[in-house]
């Protein structure tokens, strides 16, 4: 019978651990000895049978089964990926969320009674008069109240959210604006702003 | 592709599922591959190595990042299956050929109308020894044997994925390989 160190010996070798002294003395055993042989070419062909059934594929569908299985995403992390994905997008909608908020609380804070101060206005209570005979001259805007018209404005009339009368005898040279709704507020902003922004344009040649 | 897991695992740590999707397609076979052959059966490996991975993916937190991630997630895989071994009845895998269903490469299921060429039916039959020899292994060192020659992890590997220590390693797989010869030697 053949040492058990023999044994050991094959071991290191099938697991790349043996020393050149070890293996020198291995092969010299195993050319000696025929049971030997056979135990060592037995054990590396069980290692090359279990190598050979080695390759397996997971079920179709596998790692989606395990997403679905996974305790739900928090929504933040679904969000920063939204935005990841579509920058512009995300750019836009968060511009008109910006847009749309400032406009309201505009309109909602704007709840108090103004008017521009001019010469000739008569102010009683929350009513704005444009008295007889006078001629007030600019634009007026009245907020949160009312006008009356009963002498001359050279210029625009604009009413928010308020109400306007025209005597008979009163004059207005230029429009004549009433807003009363949200989206009437936002047309007029819209309006005011591209009037602005023509206006500086048309000041330019003036200013050089 | 160390890297790339370490980035998908930050994203993972702050919640990101997509990413570790990507993870899954990573070690899908691998797992699923260490279950079934410790397991036998591919409901149950598909059932343990969906649960590995949904344990990784709670459990991501108190991954040391220092470590490799095929080695914690192999530990986690190689504990399920023990478990679940631990709690079935010594010979249930003997039953467990016919609840594979879709076996086509591991059991024979092959309308016996249509001869296959006799190499291809050689290695399925071959196979199918493999396969049980292997699951009459004492689970420790069914555990070795796979990790080292179906998942071809180092010893320093295997040694980490199962807590112990070097030489303890070595000698189940040992063991494991002599076993398997005294089983094999005359195929």
């Amino acid at each position: 019978m053949c040492p058990e160190q023999i044994i050991e010996l094959m071991h290191e070798y099938l697991d790349e651990e043996i020393t050149p002294e070890h293996e020198q003395t291995l092969r010299e055993h195993l050319q000696s000895c025929k049971d030997c042989e056979a135990v060592f070419n037995e054990l590396k062909k069980t290692i090359a049978f279990v190598r050979s059934v080695s390759y397996m594929q997971a079920p179709d569908n596998f790692t989606a089964n395990v997403l679905a299985r996974l305790p739900k995403e928090k929504r933040k992390i679904g969000m920063q990926r939204w935005i990841k994905n579509h920058p512009m997008l995300a750019a836009a909608s968060l511009f008109l969320v910006l847009m749309m908020g400032s406009l309201f609380s505009t309109w909602n804070e704007d709840r108090e009674f103004s008017v521009t101060k001019q010469k000739n206005l008569v102010v009683q209570n929350n009513t704005v008069i444009v008295p007889k005979g006078e001629t007030v001259k600019g634009d007026v805007i009245v907020r949160n109240g009312k006008l009356k018209i009963e002498g001359e404005v050279q210029g625009d009339v604009t009413v928010i959210n308020g109400e306007k009368y025209l005597a008979s005898a009163g004059h207005v040279t230029g429009q004549i604006d009433e807003v009363n709704e949200v989206f009437d507020w936002i047309w007029y902003h819209i309006k005011k702003t591209t009037h602005d922004v023509v206006q500086i344009f048309e000041n330019q040649p003036e200013t050089k | 592709m160390d890297a790339i897991v370490k980035k998908r695992i930050k994203q993972v740590i702050k919640g990101d599922q997509d990413a570790f999707g990507e993870i899954v397609e990573l070690y899908k076979n691998s797992i699923y591959q260490l279950c079934f052959r410790m397991l036998g059966n591919r409901h149950e490996a598909e059932d343990i190595a969906q649960e590995a991975f949904i344990r990784a993916f709670v459990n991501i937190k108190s991954f040391n990042q220092d470590l490799k991630f095929s080695t914690w997630l192999f530990r986690i895989a190689t504990n399920l299956c023990i478990d679940r071994m631990r709690k079935k009845k010594p010979d249930h895998y003997l039953d467990a050929e016919v609840a594979g269903t879709d076996g086509l490469t591991m059991y024979s299921q092959i309308p016996s109308n249509t001869p296959l060429p006799e190499t291809e039916l050689e290695s399925l039959e071959l196979q199918e020894t493999v396969q049980n020899e292997i699951l009459k292994l004492p689970d420790k060192y069914r555990s070795a044997i796979v990790l080292k020659y179906m998942e071809e992890l180092s010893l320093n590997e295997i040694s980490e994925i199962l807590e112990l220590p070097l030489g303890t390693v070595k000698t189940r797989i040992h063991r494991g390989r002599e076993a398997l010869r005294q089983q094999l030697r005359y195929v």
